[in-house]
Parts: C-alpha cells; sequence; structure tokens
C-alpha cells in the first residue's frame, strides 16, 4: 500500500517534470520558427543595394532600405542623447533621496511609465512635438523612443547604485571629495558596467519599436538631410512592406527583419556577456 | 574621465549636427513632404523618382496613409500637400486654415479582384450581385445568383472572404458610393464614406494591404486600384455599367466614364456609375490637395513646377501604370488654375 | 573630429583651472553640490512630468468625446465614422478576449518554464534556457507581426483551423468561416510574445522563496514536485499572480504584431475564427487619419482607456511581485 503510494507520487513527480520540459520546448518552438524563418527568408536579400540604394517606385523589384537603417541609426541616437543622461541623474535622485516623498512620487511614476503602451506613448508625442512643429520628424520619434527607455534606465541605474558599497562613497567623502563628484567618479563608476547594461536593454527594446514612430518619425523614401524631416526606420519599413503584396518587398522586409534581429540579439547577448564578464571579474 | 568622454561625445554630435544642418543650405535642396492616398501612389513614387532624377536637389517624400490621412495630415499642417481620391467633404475642409486646392493629377479605376487559386474565365458582376457579396448575403462562391451571371465559369463550393480597407480611404468613398447608388440596401444599412461600418469581411491598410490579403487567401474578394491588382496578378471581375454592358476595369474604360462627365469649377466631380457605354462604373479622378496660400512660397512654387512637369512630361507614365490620363479639356482646366493661382511665376 | 578633441581638451584643462581656483575659494562644494542636487531632481521631476503630461494630454484630447457620447462611448457595440455614431465596445472586447486567450495559452507554459527553469533543471542548462527565453523577449513586436502574417495564419488557416472545427465545431467559438487572420491568430501571438514576461518574473519570484523551506519539505521525504508545490507555490502565489497581470499588462498594449494578423474588423462575434480589433490597433489604423474631431476625440479616448487600464494592471502586479520579494527578505535567516 504504501509502496504502491510512494510509486504513485514518483510518477507524478515525474509527470510534472516531464510537463516543465515539455513547456520549456513549447515556448522555445516559436522562437526557433522565427529565428529560421527571419534567417532563411531574409539572408538572401543582403545583398549591397540592399544597405546602399534607396527604396524603388512601388512594383518595380530591386532598390534598397539605405534610408531606414541610416533612419533607425539616427533615431536611436537621438533617443539616446535624451534618454540616457536624464535617465542615469533621475537613478542617481532615486538612489540617493528615493525614500524622500517626492522620491517615492518619482519611483512610482518610474514604474508607472514603464507600463505604458508604446502606441499612447505615439500619440503623446504626436499632440505635444509634432503638432506644434509642423512636421514628421527623426526629432519627434527620438522623443517618442526616449519616453519608453527614460523609465527603465532610470530604475535599473538607481537599483545598480544601491549595490554599490556604502563604504566606497564615504571614504571618498571622507577624503574631502565633494559629494557631486564622489557620485559621479566613484559611485556612478563603479557601476558603470551594470548601468551600461540598462542601458543597453533599453535600446535594444527601443530599437525594435514601430508604434510610437507612426506618428512621429512617420516615413521617407530618402534619407533626410536634417533631424528636422520625416526619417524612414526599420521596423516602419518592415511593417509598410509585409503589408504590400509584392514578392519583392516582402523579401526585403525579411531582410530588413534580419538586420533588425541580429542588432537587437547582439545588443542583448554583448549585455549578458558584459554581466558575466563584470561577476567573473571580481 | 566619465565626465569628460561625455562631454567629448557630446560635442562630436553637435558637430555632425551641425554639418547636416549647413550642407543642407549649401545644397539647396528642396524637400517636400506629402502623405494621403495609396490609390495613385504607384504613379506618384514613378513620377517623384522620375523627377529626382531630372532634378536631384528636389525630393519629394509621399507616404501612401490613405486619403483620410492625407486630408488630416494637410489640416494639421504636418504636410506639404496631400493626396486624395474622394474630394474634401466640407465638414474636413471647415477646420483647414484657409481654401483647398483640388488638382486632379489622373484617373483610376477600382477594380473588384478576387483569389480563386487562378480559376480560368472573367468573373461577371451585376451591381445587385456585387451588393449582395459586400453585404454579406451571397456568402459562397457557388451561390444560384452569382452562377446564373456566370455559366461559363466553374465556381467552387467555397466560403466568400471579403476584404475592406481599414484606413479612411478614396477608394472606400467610391465603391461604398457606387453601392449605394445601385442597392438601397447598402444605402440604408451602409451609406458612403472613407469608412464605412462593413457588414462583413477582413480588414486591411492601404490598397497594399487589400491586395496582399487577397492574394494570401483562397475565396478572396476586395476593392483595389487596377494597378494594384495588375502587379501582382490578381484577376479582376467585369462590372456591369449602367449602359447594362459589361466592363473590365482599363485605363480607357476609366477614361470613357471621365469624358461622359462634365468638370466643373474647383474639380470636385464622381465619376460614380458614369453613362458612357464604355465607362467602368467605378473609377475616379485622384486629387494632389494643396492651400491656395502656400505657407512657404519656395515649396509651393516647387511643388507647382513638379505638378506642371507630372501633367505634361509625366503623363506617359500613367497609361503604363493603368491609370488614365487626364483628358484634353480638364488638363487645360488644371493649367490655367495653375497659372491663375499664381504658384507658377517660376516655370 | 581632431579639432573639436582639442577644443574639448582646452575647455577641460580651463576647467581644471578654475575648479582648483574655487576650491581655494573654498565655496565649491556648495554650489557645485547644490546644483548636481538639483539636476538629479529635476531628472527625477522629468519622469513624473512625462507621465503626468501624457495623462492630461489624452484627456484634454478627449474631452470632445466624454461631452458628446458621454458613458455610452464604452458600451456602444457600433463604430461607425461615416455616420458619427462611435462605440467603443469591440474594441474592448477584441482587446479583453485577444488578451485572456493569450493568458489561457500561456499561463500554464510560462509555470512550466518558470519552475522548471528555478526548481528543476540542471544548473548548466538554467543559464541557456534563462537566455533563450530572456531573447523572446527581446525579438521586435513587428518581427513577430511579420512572422504571424507569413507563417502563422497560413498555417492556423490550413491545419490548425480546420482540426479545431471538425472536432469542436458544435462550439461557437470554433464556428464560422476559417480565414487564419483573426481573434484566434492574435491570441496566439500575444500569448508567444507574453510567455517569456511571465516565465521570467515568474522564475525571479520563485528563486524569491527561501531555500530552506524547500529543503525542509525535501528533508522531510518530499519529491521534487511536492516540495515546490507545499513550500514554494503557497508563499509564491500571489507575486505568480503580479507575474501573470504584468503579461497581461504587455498583452494589452501590444500593438504592432495584433494589428498585423487579428482582422481589423469592429464587431462582437463569439467565434475565435472571426476577425475582431483591439484597441490598440484601432489607433494604430485609424489615428492618423480620422478627420472629424469627433472620430479624433473618441479615438483619444479609446487611447486614454487603453492607457488608464494598463497603468492599474501594471501597478497591482508589480505590488504583488513586490509582496513576495519582502515577504522573502523578513524570511530569510
Amino acid at each position: 500500500m504504501r509502496l504502491e503510494r510512494y510509486a504513485w507520487r514518483r510518477l507524478v513527480d515525474r509527470a510534472v517534470r516531464a510537463g516543465c520540459v515539455l513547456s520549456m520546448g513549447l515556448a522555445l518552438l516559436p522562437l526557433c520558427s522565427v529565428l529560421y524563418y527571419v534567417f532563411s527568408r531574409g539572408v538572401g536579400g543582403l545583398d549591397l543595394a540592399f544597405f546602399s540604394e534607396l527604396p524603388k517606385p512601388v512594383g518595380e523589384p530591386g532598390g534598397g532600405m539605405a534610408p531606414a537603417i541610416t533612419g533607425t541609426l539616427k533615431l536611436v541616437g537621438l533617443s539616446c542623447l535624451f534618454a540616457i543622461p536624464p535617465g542615469v541623474l533621475a537613478g542617481v535622485y532615486l538612489s540617493e533621496r528615493g525614500e524622500t516623498r517626492f522620491g517615492r512620487v518619482a519611483r512610482f511614476a518610474a514604474d508607472v511609465l514603464s507600463g505604458v503602451p508604446s502606441i499612447t506613448v505615439g500619440l503623446f508625442v504626436y499632440a505635444v512635438v509634432v503638432t506644434t512643429m509642423k512636421h514628421f520628424s527623426a526629432f519627434a520619434g527620438g522623443i517618442a523612443l526616449a519616453v519608453l527607455m527614460l523609465p527603465t534606465i532610470a530604475r535599473s541605474t538607481e537599483e545598480l547604485l544601491k549595490l554599490v558599497p556604502e563604504a566606497l562613497r564615504e571614504a571618498a567623502l571622507g577624503l574631502g571629495v565633494p559629494h557631486w563628484r564622489a557620485t559621479i567618479r566613484v559611485v556612478l563608476r563603479t557601476a558603470a558596467p551594470g548601468i551600461a547594461v540598462g542601458v543597453m536593454l533599453a535600446v535594444a527594446r527601443a530599437a525594435g519599436e514601430t508604434a510610437p514612430l507612426l506618428f512621429t518619425a512617420f516615413n521617407n523614401r530618402f534619407a533626410a538631410e536634417s533631424l528636422f524631416e520625416p526619417t524612414a526606420s526599420l521596423p516602419v519599413s518592415i511593417y509598410t512592406y509585409a503589408l504590400s503584396p509584392y514578392e519583392d518587398w516582402h523579401r526585403q522586409a525579411w531582410s530588413a527583419a534580419l538586420v533588425l534581429l541580429l542588432v537587437v540579439l547582439l545588443l542583448n547577448v554583448s549585455a549578458r556577456l558584459l554581466v558575466r564578464h563584470r561577476v567573473g571579474g571580481r | 574621465m566619465f565626465g569628460r568622454r561625455a562631454v567629448f561625445l557630446l560635442g562630436l554630435l553637435a558637430c555632425a549636427c551641425g554639418r547636416e544642418a549647413s550642407s543642407n543650405d549649401d545644397e539647396r535642396t528642396l524637400s517636400l513632404n506629402g502623405a494621403g492616398a495609396t490609390f495613385p501612389f504607384p504613379l506618384y513614387s514613378k513620377w517623384i523618382a522620375e523627377y529626382h532624377r531630372l532634378y536631384p536637389n528636389v525630393r519629394i517624400n509621399y507616404q501612401s496613409i490613405g486619403s483620410g490621412g492625407g486630408i488630416r495630415q494637410l489640416v494639421a499642417e504636418t504636410v506639404d500637400f496631400g493626396a486624395t481620391d474622394a474630394p474634401v467633404g466640407d465638414e474636413g475642409a471647415k477646420s483647414a486654415r484657409g481654401p483647398l486646392l483640388h488638382l486632379p493629377t489622373a484617373i483610376g479605376s477600382i477594380a473588384i479582384g478576387y483569389q480563386l487559386d487562378g480559376m480560368p474565365g472573367e468573373l461577371r458582376l451585376t451591381p445587385g450581385v456585387l451588393a449582395g457579396i459586400f453585404l454579406g448575403e451571397i456568402r459562397r462562391w457557388n451561390d444560384p445568383e452569382l452562377a446564373a451571371e456566370n455559366p461559363q465559369l466553374a465556381l467552387p463550393d467555397r466560403n466568400i472572404t471579403v476584404v475592406f480597407r481599414t484606413d479612411g480611404s478614396g477608394s472606400t468613398a467610391a465603391l461604398s458610393e457606387y453601392l449605394s447608388s445601385v442597392s438601397p440596401t447598402w444605402k440604408k444599412q451602409v451609406g458612403s464614406g472613407k469608412s464605412v461600418r462593413w457588414p462583413v469581411g477582413l480588414g486591411a491598410k492601404g490598397n497594399e494591404g487589400v491586395a496582399g490579403l487577397i492574394q494570401g487567401t483562397p475565396g478572396a474578394i476586395g476593392y483595389l486600384e487596377l494597378a494594384y491588382a495588375k502587379q501582382t496578378g490578381l484577376s479582376r471581375a467585369l462590372l456591369r455599367n449602367r449602359a447594362g454592358k459589361f466592363v473590365a476595369p482599363s485605363p480607357s474604360a476609366a477614361l470613357a466614364a471621365a469624358e461622359s462627365v462634365e468638370m466643373p469649377e474647383g474639380f470636385r466631380v464622381s465619376l460614380i456609375d458614369a453613362p458612357g457605354a464604355g465607362a467602368y462604373p467605378i473609377a475616379s479622378y485622384t486629387y494632389l490637395l494643396v492651400y491656395e496660400a502656400p505657407r512657404d512660397a519656395e515649396k509651393g512654387r516647387a511643388l507647382a513646377r513638379f505638378l506642371w512637369w507630372a501633367l505634361h512630361d509625366g503623363q506617359r507614365y500613367a497609361e503604363q501604370l493603368d491609370y488614365a490620363p487626364l483628358p484634353a479639356t480638364v488638363m487645360r482646366q488644371v493649367e490655367s488654375e495653375l497659372q491663375t493661382q499664381k504658384l507658377l511665376d517660376g516655370v | 573630429m581632431a579639432s573639436s578633441g582639442r577644443t574639448v581638451g582646452g575647455a577641460a584643462s580651463l576647467l581644471r583651472a578654475r575648479s582648483k581656483l574655487l576650491a581655494r575659494l573654498g565655496s565649491e562644494r556648495n554650489w557645485a553640490d547644490f546644483l548636481f542636487r538639483r539636476v538629479t531632481w529635476l531628472c527625477a521631476l522629468l519622469v513624473v512630468t512625462t507621465l503626468g503630461s501624457i495623462a492630461l494630454t489624452m484627456a484634454i484630447a478627449s474631452l470632445p468625446a466624454f461631452r458628446e457620447l458621454g458613458a455610452g462611448f464604452v458600451f456602444g457595440t457600433v463604430w461607425d465614422p461615416a455616420r458619427r455614431i462611435f462605440g467603443a465596445l469591440p474594441f474592448v472586447y477584441g482587446t479583453v478576449v485577444s488578451s485572456l486567450l493569450a493568458l489561457l495559452l500561456s499561463v500554464p507554459v510560462s509555470l512550466g518554464i518558470a519552475i522548471y527553469l528555478s526548481e528543476l533543471a540542471p544548473d548548466w542548462l538554467r543559464n541557456v534556457l534563462g537566455f533563450l527565453v530572456e531573447l523572446l523577449a527581446a525579438v521586435p513586436s513587428v518581427v513577430y507581426g511579420l512572422w504571424g502574417i507569413f507563417v502563422l495564419s497560413p498555417w492556423l488557416r490550413d491545419s490548425i483551423q480546420p482540426l479545431l472545427s471538425d472536432w469542436f465545431g458544435f462550439l461557437p467559438a470554433f464556428s464560422g468561416p476559417a480565414h487564419g487572420f483573426g481573434m484566434l491568430a492574435g491570441g496566439v501571438v500575444l500569448a508567444i510574445m507574453i510567455t517569456p514576461t511571465i516565465a521570467s518574473v515568474g522564475r525571479e519570484v520563485l528563486r524569491a522563496v527561501p531555500l530552506s523551506l524547500r529543503e525542509a519539505a525535501l528533508a522531510l521525504g518530499a519529491t521534487r514536485w511536492e516540495s515546490v508545490r507545499i513550500a514554494v507555490l503557497p508563499l509564491a502565489r500571489s507575486g505568480l499572480i503580479g507575474a501573470t497581470l504584468l503579461g497581461l499588462g504587455r498583452a494589452l498594449g501590444e500593438t504592432m504584431a495584433i494589428t498585423l494578423v487579428i482582422g481589423n474588423r469592429a464587431e462582437i462575434s463569439a467565434s475565435l475564427f472571426a476577425p475582431g480589433y483591439t484597441m490598440a490597433s484601432v489607433l494604430a489604423n485609424e489615428f492618423s487619419e480620422a478627420t472629424g474631431e469627433l472620430h479624433l476625440a473618441a479615438l483619444a479616448e479609446i487611447g486614454l482607456l487603453l492607457f488608464v487600464v494598463t497603468v492599474l494592471l501594471n501597478l497591482l502586479a508589480r505590488v504583488l511581485v513586490f509582496r513576495v520579494a519582502a515577504g522573502s527578505a523578513r524570511g530569510r535567516p
């Protein structure tokens, strides 16, 4: 009787374990499928023209995605410019004065902001920036992406700064270094690799965003010359090309997806390696 | 160290931005931004590419986001020009900064495209059957009403998947206006407009999206600009026009429709269900939309010059891409409009 | 580039000279510290004002809709811009159903993954698999959309939907013509996209439960699964619910992938094969082209609704996850 019961319990244990392994597999299946299709359909289209040429008129095969590639770089660059300095400094504030009343409000706001749907951010930036400046622009797109990055960077910086031993800061202050210099040179520098990881993950997320760009950066057939013109980007190009009826554009959409995916994965993997390296180094 | 490097990077970025701004002035590149109808997009993008080759310093960026979008963004003044197939209604024009100018550029036909795995033969549709399909009353391809008109076809026993436009679209306006004029039920249940409430079907964005969705969905039927239907090799139905003839969508049939309707002042006219014997019943002018008084005079002139080129040298691309060129009388009207509006002092 | 480097170098040496001077005067500490504090405070304020202005902008933009349509807006079942009838229920319904479907598909799998990764997997596999799951979260939404159009939808249409309607066709949920695109495709894509979120937060929650509890259960003769069931899951329950809510929040706000596959039709249908529409997709499709003032305001109100719902969900989720983490901190020996 007892043995039977034990056998039953072991059976349940095995079944649950098998179920867990199965669900792991189930989750990796779509990942493999996505990776397989993006690579197999995208790799053929990665020629010189794809990286260097303008899009062809509708329905004509050929052409490339040069404006979208440079546009994505511009948008990501701008959003880093807009989001990293205030994000890191807000993180400093949260880690130093996070327990004041305003600090709690700010942390709360950052948490809420990171849950706001990206399309809502697009509407907001359209209403505030695009309609007042009277044109779609990389500038507006950069702001939209920055709004998405800001809370992530602030919170991850805060968490990392909290890990810096208090003794380090006290030592610096004890040597007569002013507070701001101790924060920047000692605390921020110690936490810099970790902050970089947080920033990279935020950038990786922003680089793939489409919804906030639809009404802000818009799209452009040409490579925009200034930051105040409509600007093409890889995600928006993938979206419009995927919706089109043309074989050649579908092929280019897969290639663009491959490029975007490689960039995003590269950022993620290197962030990972940075963490491991840092942990290993200590 | 941290701080100094950041300052250095910021300086670099500032230099890069500054250089970009200054080069803009040196070459005097002029960028015109437009948005609107997807209907003439194949033609416009061809024009823009050719024009850019002739005048490399003029870069016209046209984004096909739908007629509704073209009007809205022009009213919000986020673009320099809009484009639409359905003339702007009075309500839409009310919120604009100033009077709007409709300038017809070509005539297009709205094809009824379908996907029946390459079934041979041409599908014939009467106005009643077409309305029945879009109303969801005719749900299968071998429906007796459909078969009665097409005895020569082996229609499959298959569901009809209607495909419609989700964006505010001039094509939707044209089709729904047509269906309203031929079917009282449609008029009562659905009505007409740039976006209507479809009784059945799947939504897709833009003519591009409709073409893509029909292509990928066996049993699908939908409405789209002829150029898209031809480029993607979709089968196109013949429609019975007012004169009782079955007509295939083509530039000449669209031209026949345009020639049977007189062009009024202001160019706001409908070609729906035109009376001509060879007229295709769902055809439409497509318009560029500009402010009578452009905010930036230089851009206004550049746009007028492009338009002049499009009306003359550009018209030969129209037929290649299955649009009908403007009838000679209309062409003269547009020319005189461009001249009286003093948009053209540079030409 | 060289010249700008030199300038920066020059500026830096100037700064150094000035700061030496100021240090001698003994005043630097005060004003520099004051400035630094102010700047960090301003940056924190930026986060708060951004959030506030998003809420405010959306509220102002939707005022005309509030005034003209009132509360009936949320319960109206007809969306017909041509006739100026605006009811948001089809979008609310589509958002809720696709998200719930996604949860239904995703939660069991995600919990399985979380348990596997935190309790069962051998150490060497744990990191690799955990990383792969996080990669799944990193794939941009539009790439899932592309895959959804060209791979998932045709597969659902040709293989899965016929099977479902053969077996369960008597249920209204699995009846009607199968287009591939529709609520089912939307739910599946969302499920794939939220699984990594739920799984990785769930794993963190499970890890936060003190090891000693598991050891105690194992020492009493429990199997691995029993130790998880008895010692870990009860403590982690609220955190796991929090993880699920975070996933739900992501599903509700997700735009691109679902817009590409859901069929985009404002209708409430019992069938999962039928096309639907979500709040986020209608914004993506109609916002840039709504011409009437009321149409625009109605869209803004949908945006506001989406904003409020996702924000509330996220908050609730964070409170739940935080409680487990805090509890474990207290419970630790």
